[in-house]
């Protein structure tokens, strides 16, 4: 097979469906690379309007442009778009897009799930957009403190929108994080060991880790606060044993780690395009990826900076402090790192540099005053004043926005195949950083002089006038500045001239392709024996090109890829990726059915669309296997692997140990919130504490052991092709947690009594769910046994099943034991 | 001075202080943006050579950029400086606690949208809306609540800020060197009021402060 004939034969095997179909039924990271990337601009720019619209208001003193009702829809939704509709899809695109090229592989651990996540964040997206048009978006600000956004104060479908629609959209993030883990950990080329792993691989590992832990938090104050405005459930009013403080926690507890999370991707866009225009390689590989990981895990202790003036004691907030101070340590790693590099290599004004230059004013100011308000004094006088708005501005464009648009000028050539020639970006870049300084610079002075965030007035005599007027002019200098980059890109994209391969001569494997990027990405993997395999074999492209890699010969047609062992990077084994299919986006409406009849209050289609989604999921799991051992596969140069399914550890048992990382982190938290109203919340001790039922804990620890010795049992008996006596056992398990949990949330005199009652019915629900997932997913072994897809060989489905068992029975046992335990007790 | 930088209108400046806790913190703002733009521009030094110099002849490894730029400037430098930093901060914050004294005169503080209420411990039943009164030269300790959602105490001249929560009291310490008026605001969005929610803070000599408390005008 000729070079041509290898592209042609492979494009016709990974392209996706001609025409608008193929819009609805892509599953290729190339292709929702660029429609996550191009939806995120587009929430940008309406995030920018806003921010305008903002601008204008406080232009002038006595402003009467907007009202207050209107001005607070503007600034609420302006942070909500910024930070969940643009900032996280925006990484999201770029690692979609880029991971697998860098990684050397053909695509993402799960590409329906990638395409799943696509249509959950637009559709969530689309909700909110509407919301804002019809005048009745969300207006208690991005954090939405209750009790203002609870029932009382904010009667209206205003807060629920936030409440659910950013809870779908983050279902895309969390699909994002599982993928990218996965893929990064086991989709590489042969030989790319971790310590070769391109350093954006690194930071978007870490990113992706703390997405899991972060967003929980949120997603279960979601849950919570919608579950009070909705059913009256108290875990946030005083007056029935909830606390105001319990959302706060909360919410920062995911807020902090957020802002890392939007950091940390845009410095792994630092670190990849600063040493290719310096012509060098990065200083401290090791310690900036030290740095990267020590960033994830301060930033989760921290949360607390942000409550500074909330009254918690003194010594705490000192903690809390020098944890806030500490988080500048591993940025000064990085930061200095990147100057260094600068200094190995001979650095070139090209324009990624020029934003890349742009960060680092912009951001280590920002910093800077970030460690100024980690000083507890300093900050009682900042909080909720202009300068927090000017800080987080200097840290949030400076940190993202800057090195996003340097990634975007680096990789444009990538995304188009077309060089730059128009030379309108040196010219934006001037206007966005004078126009950003302009309007954020002088924003912490008027701070100090007591601007609060958030006022849609002010008077004259304040003396604020003439700086927010600056502020303003400079504010539109700047979104002239950002128009103009997005007239640089559509020019450039529509008659730019083609480009060569690798235009900026650097050393990472997403160059090595044909420009723009072919569906399948490479016609045979490389086997990586560097961290720059291009600088080290500037050949490699045309070899990769030829089939001399692994898997360049498609034996089938079907979409093949290799995985490769987590730490070594040796070959372990072959996946085969699925087909086009509607099924992504058919599900992502489903869901979206789900999150619309709890908007609209129409609960009867709740559990329809419920089922729905179930049964969508167990025909999208339905699909994958096969009826036969199909034994070793050759993947070239003599190497032979088996299939996913015919392993221990398939891809989705490293997908479930993600997820159910997650889904233990909003567990976690839902126990933390349990924690912290009985020990902090007034209201408590409750009027009565629920008996202790000894019968009913005993059904449902014998429940748990079966349900977790169920699945040992069929893993064990499916060796001698035996499996369903383990199955049945496990499935006898899930009933009887059913039978205990539905007699235990029975026993809940009122959940909307007091908000121990309804964190007893939350903990309840959340078990009973995992053990009706148990049982559904036993049930749907059981018919995989007896359709034949499964063998001794064809095993992995077991496993998977294992985790989730195991997952059920822990929660199922740690509800009821918590639950009775002051019943026991008393 | 600095002082002339704050411009005509100096009533909601932090950095207009009126009382040993807002000055302490005023204090803690000069240091630490003096610190901070020593620290800019060493940075932009530093950005500046690197398109000066020459590239650096390092060893293979890179040992010796490493000890320069991440042990010692990465490292070293940030921790030195934080250390020096956090212990100041933790100091100014422990001074501004309230702490018992015999001379502390307490009131307390009630939010509601969009109205401040204040009592006084010493002149029992005694509420006035809008207005705090209290002796200048004392330590006061404000026990803050709210009646509906959160708000937050603020009166930049004389203190940082404390919120009010639902069921939870804070007690905030402040103190004006001397008689006068000084602007009060809530700063925590409660709403569409939330702009005009402002009171003041009436700091009486101590004859004045005696009135006040048999109840005459002040």
């Amino acid at each position: 097979m000729n070079t041509l004939a290898r592209h042609r034969r492979l494009t016709r095997i990974w392209a996706s469906d001609p025409g608008w179909r193929g819009w609805f039924t892509t599953v290729n990271h190339t292709d929702l690379g660029r429609m996550f990337l191009v939806t995120a601009f587009f929430f940008f720019a309406v995030g920018g309007v806003l921010a305008m619209l903002i601008r204008a208001q406080l232009a002038t003193a006595n402003s009467a442009f907007v009202g207050a009702e209107t001005y607070s829809q503007l600034f609420t939704m302006h942070g909500t778009i910024m930070m969940f509709l643009f900032a996280i899809p925006a990484f999201e695109g770029l690692a979609v897009y880029l991971l697998p090229k860098l990684l050397g592989t053909r695509d993402l651990a799960f590409p329906r799930l990638t395409a799943y996540g696509y249509w959950c964040y637009a559709f969530g997206g689309t909700m909110m957009l509407v919301s804002l048009l019809f005048g009745i978006a969300p207006k208690g600000g991005w954090f939405m403190y209750p009790p203002l956004s609870g029932a009382i104060y904010s009667p209206g479908i205003n807060t629920d929108f936030w409440l659910i629609g950013i809870t779908f959209v983050e279902i895309s993030a969390i699909a994002a994080a599982v993928e990218f883990s996965v893929s990064i950990l086991r989709y590489r080329a042969p030989g790319m060991s971790l310590d070769r792993m391109p350093i954006f691989a690194w930071y978007a590992l870490v990113t992706s880790l703390m997405i899991l832990t972060g967003f929980p938090p949120l997603i279960l104050g979601s849950i919570l606060l919608e579950l009070e405005r909705a059913f009256g459930m108290p875990f946030f009013q005083v007056a029935l044993g909830g606390d105001a403080l319990l959302w706060q926690h909360l919410f920062w507890l995911f807020g902090h780690p957020e802002v890392y999370i939007i950091f940390l991707p845009a410095a792994g866009i630092v670190s990849t395009v600063l040493p290719v225009m310096a012509r060098t390689t990065l200083l401290g590989y090791g310690w900036v990826v030290a740095a990267a990981v020590a960033l994830a895990f301060l930033s989760f202790g921290l949360w607390v900076h942000h409550m500074f003036t909330t009254g918690i004691p003194h010594m705490g907030l000192a903690f809390f402090s020098a944890a806030s101070t500490l988080v500048a340590v591993p940025t000064a790693v990085q930061i200095f790192a990147w100057i260094g590099t600068l200094w190995k290599g001979s650095p070139q004004l090209r324009l990624p540099m020029l934003h890349i230059l742009g960060f680092f004013a912009t951001f280590v100011m920002g910093g800077l005053t970030g460690v100024m308000v980690a000083v507890v004094p300093f900050d009682w006088q900042a909080h909720d004043t202009a300068f927090i708005t000017a800080h987080l501005h200097y840290v949030l464009f400076g940190g993202f926005v800057f090195p996003v648009l340097a990634g975007i000028y680096y990789w444009l050539p990538h995304f188009s195949g077309r060089r730059r020639f128009f030379k309108l970006g040196e010219a934006a870049f001037a206007l966005i950083f004078l126009g950003f300084h302009g309007t954020f610079l002088a924003m912490h002075w008027v701070g100090l002089l007591g601007q609060r965030r958030r006022i849609e007035t002010y008077d004259p005599e304040t003396g604020w006038s003439a700086i927010n007027l600056v502020s303003t002019i400079s504010g539109f200098v700047m979104a002239i500045g950002l128009a103009l980059v997005l007239i640089d890109v559509v020019l450039h994209t529509m008659i730019s001239a083609r480009t060569a391969r690798n235009p900026w001569k650097a050393g990472t494997l997403e160059w090595a392709m044909l420009l723009p990027a072919p569906a399948y990405n490479f016609a045979s993997l490389p086997r990586v024996t560097d961290r720059d395999p291009l600088a080290f074999d500037p050949a490699l492209p045309l070899r990769l090109a030829r089939g001399e890699g692994h898997l360049g010969t498609p034996a089938q047609d079907r979409r093949e890829t290799l995985t490769v062992d987590t730490s070594s990077g040796r070959p372990d084994y072959m996946v085969i990726f699925p087909p086009n299919t509607a099924l992504p986006v058919l599900m992502a409406a489903v869901t979206g059915l789900f999150f619309l009849s709890l908007l609209l209050k129409t609960y009867w289609i709740t559990p329809l669309a419920l089922a729905g989604v179930a049964a969508l999921a167990c025909r999208w799991v339905w699909g994958l296997g096969a009826r036969a051992d199909a034994g070793p596969q050759d993947a070239g140069h003599g190497l032979a692997l088996p299939l996913a399914g015919e392993t221990d550890r398939a891809p989705g048992w490293w997908g479930s140990v993600f997820l159910l990382t997650a889904n233990a982190t909003l567990f976690g938290s839902l126990l933390f919130g349990y924690a912290f109203l009985w020990t902090v919340a007034p209201g408590w001790p409750p009027p009565a504490w629920l008996p202790a039922a000894p019968a009913e804990l005993a059904v449902g620890a014998g429940g748990a052991v079966a349900g977790a010795a169920g699945l040992r049992l069929a893993v064990r008996g499916n060796r001698r092709g035996r499996p369903v006596p383990g199955l049945l056992l496990a499935a006898a398990g899930a009933l009887a947690l059913l039978g205990a949990l539905v007699s235990f949330l029975g026993r809940i005199p009122d959940p909307a009594g007091h908000a121990y009652d309804a964190t007893l019915t939350m903990m309840g629900s959340y078990a009973l769910f995992h053990a009706a997932l148990l049982a559904l997913m036993t049930g749907f072994l059981l018919l995989r046994v007896r359709g034949g897809y499964t063998s001794p060989a064809r095993r992995a489905e077991f496993p998977i099943v294992r985790l989730w068992a195991d997952y059920a029975a822990l929660v199922a046992a740690a509800t009821l034991g918590l639950a009775h335990l002051p019943g026991l007790i008393a | 001075m600095p002082l002339a930088l704050a411009g005509c209108n100096e009533a909601l400046s932090v950095v207009a202080p009126a009382g040993p806790a807002a000055a302490a913190i005023a204090t803690l703002w000069w240091v630490m943006l003096a610190g901070a733009a020593l620290i800019c521009l060493l940075v932009a030094g530093l950005l500046w050579g690197a398109f000066r110099s020459r590239p650096v002849a390092d060893g293979a490894d890179g040992a010796r950029g490493e000890r320069v730029w991440i042990h010692g400037l990465g490292l070293a430098f940030p921790f030195a400086v934080l250390a020096a930093l956090l212990f100041y901060g933790l100091w100014v914050g422990e001074r501004l606690m309230p702490r018992a004294g015999s001379d502390v005169v307490s009131v307390s503080a009630v939010a509601q949208r969009w109205i401040w209420s204040f009592g006084y411990d010493d002149a029992e039943g005694r509420v006035t809306q809008g207005v705090l009164h209290i002796p200048a030269g004392r330590p006061v300790d404000v026990a803050i609540t709210t009646r509906d959602v959160i708000h937050s105490f603020w009166v930049p001249r004389l203190a940082g800020k404390l919120d009010a929560i639902p069921g939870h009291v804070n007690v905030l310490r402040l103190e004006a060197d001397r008689p006068g008026v000084y602007a009060g605001l809530s700063a925590e969005y409660s709403g569409a009021g939330y702009a005009g929610h402002h009171f003041e803070v009436h700091a009486h000599d101590a004859a004045g402060w005696s009135a006040f408390l048999r109840g005459e005008r002040p």
